[in-house]
């Protein structure tokens, strides 16, 4: 078994002191794709700006490599940083920016390289994510598919162990959606990086992800956790059964 | 259109409706239905719809609606007749669908709330708001601060486009409002003062007002307005679409990354301009003069004899700290921007309304304590 690239413990999510998400503890293991699953509204998105450190949780911890973001100051928090990259739910690139100049940003703030090797890495890095031709344009320009894909290459630009992704194939149409599966199962193939995704469509959660957890809003905790087949038959929880096999009539339930 | 016919027997009420039973129709015979319903006295309503020729869900609501006033004065069972299954099953599917969510009685918005629990609350909230505001300049602050210590830090690109744009683009409108500002207080005061044979000291009265006063506020409410709505829409954009998620996440804090240098150009440009704005309303002043026949030369003396370099740098140490102010507020109300479509137009009204506010106090400071400083 993998070594455990970042751990959850005992983790209250929610703002302004109020936990939606309670004593939450999972481990996620290097190289694995590695999905939060639940229904909408159900606090998946705030687990993830816990576990990235851009919101306090109301207690418990997350660690990276057995370090404290939220609590990092400094060089050390820095350092973190540099170890995740993030790709928002609408790719959250720089509208001032072209594409090549969003992802150029981090290796540019980060590093001494000269412009041009800057320029050479960053158009690699839009090969990755087959954008080669997109590098000139504004974001604006792009379509939503293509915004996702030229955020995970702005994530991926300090080649860090863990890219997150938020809701990676929403609003797009199946074939789009079932590219960015792709690509992301090959990037984690290629590269070793460990994806932790938050979303909800069964399609992509099916294909791609190595191991699951499922939230659920009103018992605020985790229902069910393992790899997505075995949750697919697993019919002892109700709502498990009826969120995988797409059937909300509850009087149905095997 | 729509049409109702009401009748009496002593076991029934009985409307008949006819015509189009839509959201049009409805609205023709909604008051003659209602009022028929409270005055008849049943025990019972019959609904005859066999002469209707358009049924939607509008008019399955307004059946619904008017079975449920009946069955709430306890008459018996409505009879609805002429409809056809389609349609009955419609009119049913919304009796049935459900009792409407009574309202939560423990949540406090459930109660009105008396007069002085809306002030106190208002209070709280503008008191809440002020120490975020001033918690979140010190923090800009202090930013300013220490990348002083380290200028190399600082996004010299970023800052000069910054400048380019709510400095060097400024100057047409600040050089439309301090020359029209300097041209009518000279020419309404000349008038008066012409009565006296004192016309003269119009040029002191133009040259005192425009280098304390007037010269650093027009400039600074013409920012306001301009700037601080710019950077507050710019950074309430991309907080919606989480670019500052993103840039946290990159490790480079916003506040140097975005306000930092919107904050610096504003405080070099804003003087700038001041000093612009000062020479143009003066310039106004010396029209009005010019065309009572005094020369140029003697405006000139009269104004460099009386303004004192002690009231210019009074006037411009003021535009410094209005200039942090303007950029500082303008940022700092587009990074509370909140969620949904008219958040950043309400983050760009509040920086210009909050600025002027700022601009105002703070020039009340300065006044007194020019005043207590003797300058």
């Amino acid at each position: 078994m993998k070594e455990t690239i970042i751990k959850v413990e005992h983790l209250y999510a929610g703002y302004h002191g109020e936990a939606i998400m309670e004593d939450l503890s999972f481990d996620i293991r290097k190289g694995e794709i590695f999905v939060i699953l639940g229904g909408s509204g159900c606090g998946k998105s705030t687990v993830l700006k816990h576990m990235i450190g851009l919101l306090p949780p109301v207690s418990g911890r997350v660690l990276i490599h057995g370090q404290d973001m939220i609590t990092a100051r400094g060089k050390k928090r820095n350092q973190l940083l540099q170890q995740i990259g993030v790709a928002f739910q609408n790719g959250a690139l720089f509208g001032s920016m072209t594409v090549l100049e969003n992802i150029m940003l981090p290796l540019k703030e980060y590093t001494r390289l000269p412009f041009d090797a800057i320029q050479t890495i960053a158009r690699a890095k839009l090969k990755l994510v087959d954008l080669t031709g997109q590098g000139d344009l504004l974001p604006d320009a792009l379509s939503g598919g293509m915004k996702k894909r030229a955020a995970i290459a702005r994530a991926m630009a300090l080649d860090p162990a863990i890219v997150f992704l938020d809701e990676p194939s929403a609003g797009l149409d199946p074939l789009t959606s079932a590219e960015m599966d792709f690509l992301i199962m090959d990037l984690a193939d290629t590269l070793g990086i460990t994806f932790v995704i938050v979303t909800h469509e069964l399609e992509s959660i099916l294909t791609i992800a190595d191991n699951t957890i499922m939230l659920e809003k009103d018992t605020k905790s985790i229902i069910a956790r393992g790899a997505p087949e075995d949750l697919k038959a697993d019919a002892s929880n109700a709502y498990v059964y009826q969120f995988f096999n797409r059937n909300p009539e509850r009087d149905k339930k095997p | 259109m729509a049409d109702l016919t009401v009748d009496h027997t002593d076991t029934l009420l009985f409307f008949a409706f006819s015509g189009r039973l839509d959201a049009a129709g409805i609205a023709d015979v909604w008051e003659k239905a209602g009022n028929g319903l409270r005055q008849g006295n049943g025990p019972a309503l019959a609904i005859d719809l066999s002469e209707v020729d358009y049924f939607d869900t509008a008019g399955a609501a307004f059946i619904a609606h008017l079975d449920k006033m009946a069955l709430g004065r306890n008459w018996d069972k409505t009879k609805i007749t002429g409809l056809d299954s389609a349609s009955t099953a419609l009119v049913e599917r919304i009796r049935k669908a459900g009792p409407e969510p009574s309202p939560d009685t423990t949540a406090p918005t459930g109660r009105a709330r008396s007069f002085v629990e809306k002030k106190g609350r208002s209070v709280a909230d503008f008191l809440y708001d002020a120490h975020t505001f001033i918690a979140f300049l010190g923090e800009i602050f202090w930013a300013f601060l220490s990348s002083l210590a380290h200028p190399g830090k600082i996004r010299w690109g970023e800052t000069l486009r910054v400048a380019e744009q709510a400095g060097a683009n400024a100057l047409p409108i600040v050089a439309l409002i301090s020359f029209i500002v300097g041209l009518v207080m000279a020419f309404q005061s000349a008038i008066p003062m012409k009565m006296f044979g004192a016309e003269i000291y119009v040029a002191n009265l133009v040259g005192i007002a425009m280098v304390r006063e007037l010269g650093p506020l027009m400039t600074a409410i013409v920012l306001a307005g301009r700037s601080a709505s710019a950077f507050a829409a710019e950074i309430g954009t991309m907080k919606i679409n989480e670019e500052l998620d993103a840039l946290t996440i990159m490790g480079l804090e916003p506040v140097r990354f975005l306000i930092l240098p919107r904050v610096i150009a504003s405080t070099l440009m804003t003087p700038l301009l001041t000093v612009f704005a000062i020479l143009v309303g003066i310039l106004g002043g010396a029209v009005v003069i010019l065309s009572l026949g005094h020369p140029f030369v003697a405006y000139y003396n009269q104004v460099v004899g009386f303004v004192s370099w002690g009231d210019f740098t009074g006037g411009i140490i003021k535009c410094f700290v209005f200039g942090i102010l303007i950029a500082a507020t303008g940022c700092i109300r587009g990074y509370q921007t909140s969620q949904g479509p008219s958040a950043v137009g309400e983050a760009a009204t509040r920086a210009v309304v909050s600025s002027i506010v700022l601009i105002a106090v703070f020039d009340g400071i300065f006044s007194i304590l020019y005043y207590m400083l003797g300058v």
